[in-house]
């Protein structure tokens, strides 16, 4: 295996492959844990999985897709939640997400260079009366327009 | 082997044990409209269409097991009235336009409308714009046409053992792929057996060169094959 992932993690995936080899209907749980370790599952990692398991690569591909819950392209330290309910859609979320591609240069469901941070769309996280809102892991920032936006980002550069 | 008495649309009928409600009315004369089904690969139970009434239940006739004393009614009219459903919602998500089609006189689905009585569909078409993917030197996958019955993916994997064709994402985005989504013609790998050709029931999987109307198939050679196998 060479290239996205390294020696180490490498070594993880094939200890999690050896302690499932065998028993039955593995393949979820050895995804799980392989993103839990590698944070996603590209084409090599899913490739590897294939053959530790003995399992064609269109199943593990089939099943990597199927699952919101997995990942096949990587994500950033921090996730950005841009709300786009409809509270802050008539706020301006689109303007917002407009304001982050200009400061971050990357839209919704990506990833920027740095691997600093990943910006995505989710639905109302109930906090209506501050629209426009975006989420920055677990923290809540209301009342947004660029300045603050640009403030926000900065406390975690 | 254990025979087993049943009845399908009032007919006393006689089966063995293992055998499908599908497997027994063929065997029987009794016709059960099927799109998914391909003799020689194994049934899922995807397309619906071979739903029958056993006891009020609906069952996919494909994948159920005939039963001691079942009572099996192949069409009734609510049966008739879901199979019609189904099909009008296949043809809704796709699109299935058969005067442009290459396989337009040769196609599963467009038998299955004249022999369900498909008049109209009564939902919204949604127009889907996929990519037509023609980058493999003799084949072509319009993905517009695909009713997503996977019988390309299990001939690929059951039959010729490739596992090239793969099921990717769900609901409204769910699509077969070659390899991990890549073109066709990069997938290495594809056998190029042109196996899956031959089993698509529609025109979405198709030889290229045919023109409008002149794609034919042959649904049968997979069966024929596995069956060759099986005496060898």
């Amino acid at each position: 295996m060479t290239g996205v992932i390294t020696a180490q993690q490498s070594e993880t995936l094939q200890r999690i492959l050896d302690e499932f080899k065998g028993t039955q209907g593995p393949l979820i749980q050895v995804l799980h844990q392989a993103q839990d370790v590698l944070g996603y599952l590209p084409a090599e990692v899913q490739s590897a999985v294939a053959d530790g398991l003995a399992l064609p690569l269109s199943t593990v591909s089939g099943v990597v897709t199927f699952y919101n819950f997995f990942r096949t392209e990587p994500r950033g330290e921090h996730v950005i939640s841009i709300c786009t309910g409809t509270a802050c859609h008539v706020k301006g979320a689109d303007r917002m997400i407009d304001i982050l591609r200009d400061v971050l240069g990357v839209g919704l469901e990506e990833t920027t260079q740095d691997r600093r941070f990943t910006v995505q769309g989710v639905r109302c996280i109930g906090a209506c009366g501050l629209a426009p809102v975006m989420m920055i892991d677990d923290e809540v920032y209301g009342k947004l327009d660029r300045k603050r936006i640009q403030e926000i980002l900065a406390l975690y550069e | 082997m254990e025979t087993i008495r049943l009845k399908i649309d009032g007919r006393e009928i006689t089966a063995q044990a293992g055998q499908t409600i599908l497997e027994v009315a063929k065997e029987n004369g009794i016709n059960i409209p099927t799109l998914c089904h391909l003799d020689g690969v194994e049934d899922v139970g995807a397309c619906r269409l071979c739903i029958v009434d056993v006891h009020g239940q609906l069952v996919t006739s494909c994948t159920t097991k005939v039963g001691a004393d079942m009572d099996v009614q192949t069409q009734t009219a609510p049966v008739k009235e879901y199979r019609r459903m189904i099909l009008e919602l296949l043809f809704a998500e796709g699109s299935h336009v058969c005067s442009f089609c290459v396989s337009n006189g040769g196609c599963e689905l467009q038998d299955l409308a004249c022999d369900l009585e498909m008049h109209s569909v009564r939902v919204p078409y949604s127009f889907p714009r996929n990519r037509i993917d023609a980058t493999h030197p003799q084949f072509l996958i319009d993905r517009d046409r695909c009713v997503l019955c996977g019988r390309c993916v299990r001939v690929c994997a059951q039959v010729e053992g490739a596992h090239t064709w793969g099921f990717a994402e769900r609901g409204s985005t769910a699509r077969v792929i070659t390899d991990l989504a890549v073109d066709w013609g990069q997938a290495e790998s594809c056998t190029s057996c042109g196996k899956c050709v031959e089993s698509c029931p529609t025109g979405a999987i198709v030889r290229k060169g045919a023109s409008n109307a002149e794609m034919r198939k042959k649904a049968d050679l997979v069966g024929r094959l596995t069956e060759r196998r099986e005496h060898e």
